[in-house]
């Protein structure tokens, strides 16, 4: 088995689809400055620099999508879909609807989506839930270099609008890009097990949907996608060692759709529920996934680990901002601690 | 108000070595995330900023540091929002891409063309609370090609809002060239929604500051926009570390990335050998373009204003002094915070 790192993953698995499909093509702001591997082996046809338009390159890949192709909109930071929102809102996620399914939308918008280093509130956002609230359209967020090429793959074969979720901490090239990654003394919290990892030599798509549980438990369940998975492991990890608490880690993988079953199924077990989520707290997928156990029945104790506030720019207050593992591990321990 | 070349110089220089700290700094690892500086658009800045009064408003892009110390600012509360501190400006949770100053009516973006909207709303609200005042609204010309910044022209217009558009124009949309991605012409394009335009070689800072002065003058007088189309370098590039440029001027530090496309171009299945060996073409002109931004003395609005001053040289020399001393002490007051934490 080789071994990818996990922007490498995704710029694999796009690579394969595009060389068995004609009718991929990738574009965004630079795209063709920073996908330079797939520009050399596609050509500029297929690998295409736009101007700074959002909105319309968004409202552009809808109706390309409904033609015939399958565009990938290479957005950049996901930060950036607020000026392109109702391509996506209004036409993407209802076209299917309306046209009683005449039509489907196949594309992706593939964007980068995270903080933890430093870049302030318009560059740092995740947004998972703000978009999968949204019926139509399936939202992908990926832990692993493996997961990340997979889902790339089933983002690509989907016939439905797909908005893949990369985190800057993850696929290490954002870092370099951005100018981060020249400058030795600046450290980032990159979690190892997600930057780099053994991948397939062929690519299969990944089921939309299904959730993977990272470290068994009968204690607690944690629940959580991208960066918070490494996170939320740690943080289990150090409860094992410290109060012999066993956590369940489940790595959702999509936000939408959502595997229900996989977090029932784990807190009918351990009747406690911790959500980590790099997402914002109020109306979105922390709530969501309490709303779904409690449809189910289930009795349960729940807390939730995410942001509550606009993401600050000093290094300090983001730390403090953005769920960490101490965070984490107090929160489990008050649901631990009480019956 | 008559341009005053002394003056000018002076806040240009100010400004200059204050971006030049704050790189130093950034490569240091004491400013996080990205860093866009303006180093190379002075003559924009000052030629503009420094004909305000009270009550006029700025809306800044990502790249505002400039405008933000001419306007008053204070520098050592600046340096130390960019430094992340909580002495900072705004207590470090804006940094350089969100610069804020209600007292100076001041408001930045990290968002490409919103600075469009954004002088709108502040010249509405000035034609209708403080007449005579007038709005700054800079943007780069990448911008130009934003849906929300070609309605907001169209609105300035039919409002006759006193507002004054100041396109930076360096030929690059981020870290594309912008001719690649501009129909037509932009200063046609904007001619077309009934503004009127002057361009102007912004290295050249009484030239902006004549052409903005006729433009304010017009505005505060309830005459309506206009657009002041600027040429510009950015010395420092899209923004610091900028990998392109690493790549192009020190491809030996870059191996990994040159490997990775080589092994791409050999892939099978893909473009046939034409469109690939043209697709690195496009992409090595891309570089070398990268690697021209190189700094041409005419292209340097300091040393532009400086050949004008420099037969005065005492007064010059006196001013130059006095402006090392004053960012030499504002980084000392500023890095304070840091020193007393390692004491």
């Amino acid at each position: 088995m080789r071994e990818l790192k996990f922007g490498q993953a995704v710029e694999d698995a796009l690579a394969q689809a595009m060389a068995l499909d004609e009718r991929i093509i990738v574009f965004g702001e630079d795209s063709a400055s920073y996908r330079r591997n797939l520009l050399v082996r596609f050509g500029t046809q297929r690998v295409m620099n736009t101007p700074i338009s959002e909105s319309a390159l968004m409202g552009a890949a809808v109706s390309a999508a409904m033609a015939g192709l399958r565009p990938v909109l290479d957005l950049t930071l996901v930060d950036f879909i607020g000026v392109a929102m109702d391509g996506l809102l209004n036409h993407a996620a209802k076209i299917a609807a309306f046209s009683d399914g005449q039509w489907t939308v196949p594309m992706v918008v593939w964007a980068a989506c995270g903080g933890g280093y430093g870049d302030g509130g318009q560059h740092e956002q995740s947004l998972w839930g703000w978009l999968a609230h949204i019926p139509g359209l399936t939202v992908l967020v990926p832990s692993t270099p493996a997961d990340a090429g997979a889902l790339m793959l089933a983002a690509l074969e989907h016939d439905g609008p797909v908005i893949f979720l990369e985190h800057k901490l993850l696929a290490d090239y954002w870092l370099d890009w951005m100018g981060g990654s020249s400058r030795p003394t600046v450290t980032f919290d990159v979690p190892s097990a997600g930057a780099k990892g053994p991948v397939p030599a062929d690519w299969q798509p990944a089921v939309l949907g299904q959730a993977r549980s990272r470290r068994g438990g009968s204690d607690l369940t944690m629940v959580s996608v991208g960066v918070g998975v490494h996170r939320a492991v740690e943080a289990a990890n150090r409860l094992a060692e410290t109060h012999g608490i066993e956590a369940e880690v489940i790595d959702l993988r999509s936000v939408a759709p959502l595997d229900r079953d996989a977090v029932c199924q784990s807190v009918a077990v351990t009747g406690r529920l911790l959500v980590v989520d790099e997402d914002y707290e109020g109306y979105g997928l922390s709530g969501e996934l309490a709303a779904i156990a409690l449809e189910q029945g289930l009795n349960f104790r729940y807390r939730r680990v995410c942001t509550k506030t606009t993401i600050p720019y000093a290094r300090y207050l983001e730390a403090q901002t953005l769920p960490n593992v101490a965070r984490i591990m107090k929160a489990a321990l008050q649901l631990a601690v009480v019956n | 108000m008559s341009a005053d070349l002394w003056r000018l110089y002076e806040q240009m220089l100010r400004s200059r070595l204050f971006e030049e700290a704050v790189a130093a700094l950034w490569h240091q690892g004491l400013i996080s995330g990205e860093m866009h500086l303006a180093i190379g658009e002075e003559g924009i800045a000052a030629g503009t900023v420094l004909q305000l009064r009270e009550g006029d408003a700025l809306a800044l892009d990502h790249r505002g540091t400039p405008q933000m110390l001419m306007r008053g600012v204070d520098g050592v509360d600046l340096m130390q929002e960019l430094l992340g501190l909580p002495e900072g400006l705004t207590g470090g949770m804006g940094g350089h891409m969100h610069l804020f100053s209600r007292e100076h009516l001041a408001a930045s973006s990290g968002i490409v063309g919103a600075s469009g909207p954004a002088g709108v709303g502040f010249a509405l609200a000035a034609q209708r609370l403080r007449p005579t005042s007038v709005v700054l609204a800079y943007f780069g010309e990448g911008a130009v090609n934003e849906g929300m910044l070609m309605e907001s022209l169209n609105l300035a217009v039919i409002w006759r809002l006193p507002v004054l558009f100041i396109c930076k124009d360096n030929n690059w949309s981020i870290t594309t060239p912008s001719d690649e991605v501009f129909g037509g012409e932009l200063v046609r394009r904007v001619e077309g929604f009934g503004l009127p335009v002057t361009q102007v070689d912004g290295a050249d800072v009484l030239a902006v500051w004549r052409a903005a002065a006729e433009a304010i003058e017009q505005a505060r007088a309830g005459r309506g926009p206009s657009f002041l189309h600027a040429r510009c370098r950015h010395f420092e590039h899209h923004f610091l570390g900028y990998q392109l440029a690493k790549l192009a001027d020190a491809p030996h530090t870059q191996l990994d990335v040159i490997v990775g496309v080589i092994k791409s171009l050999a892939r099978r299945r893909g473009a046939g050998l034409l469109e690939r060996v043209s697709a690195l073409h496009y992409g090595q002109r891309i570089l070398r373009g990268t690697r021209q931004e190189s700094r041409a003395e005419q292209d340097d609005p300091l040393v532009r204003a400086r050949q004008r001053l420099v037969s005065d040289a005492l007064r010059l020399a006196r001013l130059e002094e006095g402006v090392v001393t004053e960012i030499h002490d504002l980084m000392e007051e500023a890095l304070a915070p840091l020193m007393d934490d390692h004491a």
